[in-house]
């Protein structure tokens, strides 16, 4: 797990969601996904090079499916943008940087 | 702007061979690996959305087609191949060194290996970028554990397909099979499994022509072939695998294709019709695309490569 990357469960899902001041992103992936894989370093360079305003979070969906069903994911990686608690945007399948970055603009304070 | 010897497009089997050939013959390649996406066309190429590869020579018990070629990715970068994870957006081809462009650097080379691969078909139904995600998937691998005790379908008939299919059928209830003939394209091996699997089904002589559901699947439209009648098809969740299209459209005007899209290359060799501009994997072979085909051409193209860097420079 890259530095700067909180790790997600079931568990503790809703108290982070909840108790986070900044917009969270969460990776919803599993071992088994090569697309996931391909985006990992990519989210750990953007927690890196936005941590003033962004959290990134990963949930292994094989390990915890509950969050997964609550939020209807059907295809991974599929990456939910929370802010004040509640789910603000969903981008589903892997993307470049550009591309990701592009779309989290609202909740990077950058602008394109 | 920075300048090198060989410069690789793409990192699937026959990119990343290419890499660890000409990166062992000190040549430094760069490999611009493409780009993340969740179809086919992506670093790694096809094998990133399979599960087991069982007939890659040198793993008896099989391996899971990521890991293959993450293991392939650092063979090459061990000698000394480095990555861009990029798109190339354009390839000059009119001066010398060669100048390729990627959304935000220019490089020069003084050769390059052009391995880009083919990606998956995908029906051309307009349902299909509402649903893609949200019942519809192009990786099986990626999302069948999504669709545990549900009744789901794949289209298409060939190897990929049945792969497909039976890893499938780990998660779902039943697999029904829509074929548009009344014949399997795929291998006798995997037509046996999958005929001797309880949970899959086969809908024969029929195509998909529309997708039901607005925020989710909610079942597909299928047309027999050979009367025309249209009938439903319950699904929850539809897998495509209806075949490739190579990656050429960058190539478009500079290099021969044929009408379907390959790169022409001289036979016996990846020599294009550009000196110094070689093609090798399933960018040029609708014939063979296999793992194994796609690698022993990237190691033809290092070698034309360097070859022909050697009379040249």
């Amino acid at each position: 797990m890259a530095a700067g990357i909180v790790n997600l469960t079931d568990a503790t899902f809703d108290e982070t969601i909840q108790a986070s001041d900044k917009p969270i992103i969460v990776d919803f992936w599993a071992d088994w996904c090569g697309p996931c894989k391909m985006i990992a370093p990519i989210l750990g360079e953007i927690a890196a090079e936005h941590a003033d305003s962004i959290t990134v979070a990963k949930l292994n969906v094989d390990e915890n499916p509950e969050m997964g069903m609550r939020f209807g994911v059907q295809s991974i990686p599929t990456l939910l943008v929370f802010q004040n608690g509640t789910l603000a945007k969903r981008m589903v399948g892997a993307k470049g940087k550009g591309q990701m970055l592009q779309e989290l603009s609202e909740f990077l304070g950058t602008s394109h | 702007m920075s300048h090198h010897h060989v410069l690789i497009i793409g990192s699937g089997p026959a990119g990343l061979t290419a890499a660890i050939y000409t990166a062992r013959a000190n040549l430094a390649p760069l490999v611009i690996e493409g780009e993340p996406s969740s179809t086919s066309d992506q670093p790694g190429g096809q094998l990133m959305l399979t599960t087991e590869v069982e007939n890659f020579p040198g793993f008896p018990d099989g391996i899971m087609g990521p890991e293959l070629m993450m293991k392939f990715r650092e063979q090459a970068a061990r000698f000394g191949a480095t990555y861009v994870t990029t798109k190339v957006t354009k390839i000059e081809t009119g001066q010398r060194p060669f100048v390729v462009h990627t959304h935000d650097e220019v490089y020069t080379a003084d050769a390059v290996i052009i391995a880009t691969g083919a990606q998956s078909l995908m029906l051309g139904l307009e349902a299909e970028s509402r649903l893609l995600g949200h019942g519809l998937s192009t990786c099986a691998t990626c999302d069948g554990f999504f669709f545990r005790g549900q009744d789901i379908a794949v289209v298409g008939g060939g190897d990929s397909a049945l792969e497909e299919a039976i890893f499938l059928t780990k998660f779902a209830s039943t697999v029904t099979l829509v074929v548009r003939r009344d014949v399997l394209r795929a291998s006798k091996i995997m037509q046996d499994r999958a005929m001797a699997n309880p949970k899959m089904k086969f809908l024969w002589n029929h195509q998909v022509v529309d997708l039901k559901g607005q925020d989710k699947l909610e079942g597909a439209v299928v047309q027999n072939t050979k009367t025309g009648e249209q009938s439903n098809l319950d699904i929850t969740g539809i897998f495509i695998a209806i075949g490739h299209v190579p990656n050429t459209g960058l190539f478009s005007g500079i290099l021969d294709m044929e009408d379907s899209g390959y790169l022409i290359t001289r036979p016996g060799s990846t020599y294009t019709n550009i000196d110094g501009v070689f093609a090798c994997g399933d960018v040029q072979d609708h014939t063979y695309r296999q793992a194994i085909t796609a690698a022993g051409s990237g190691c033809m193209a290092a070698i034309d490569a360097e070859r022909w860097l050697e009379a040249h420079h």
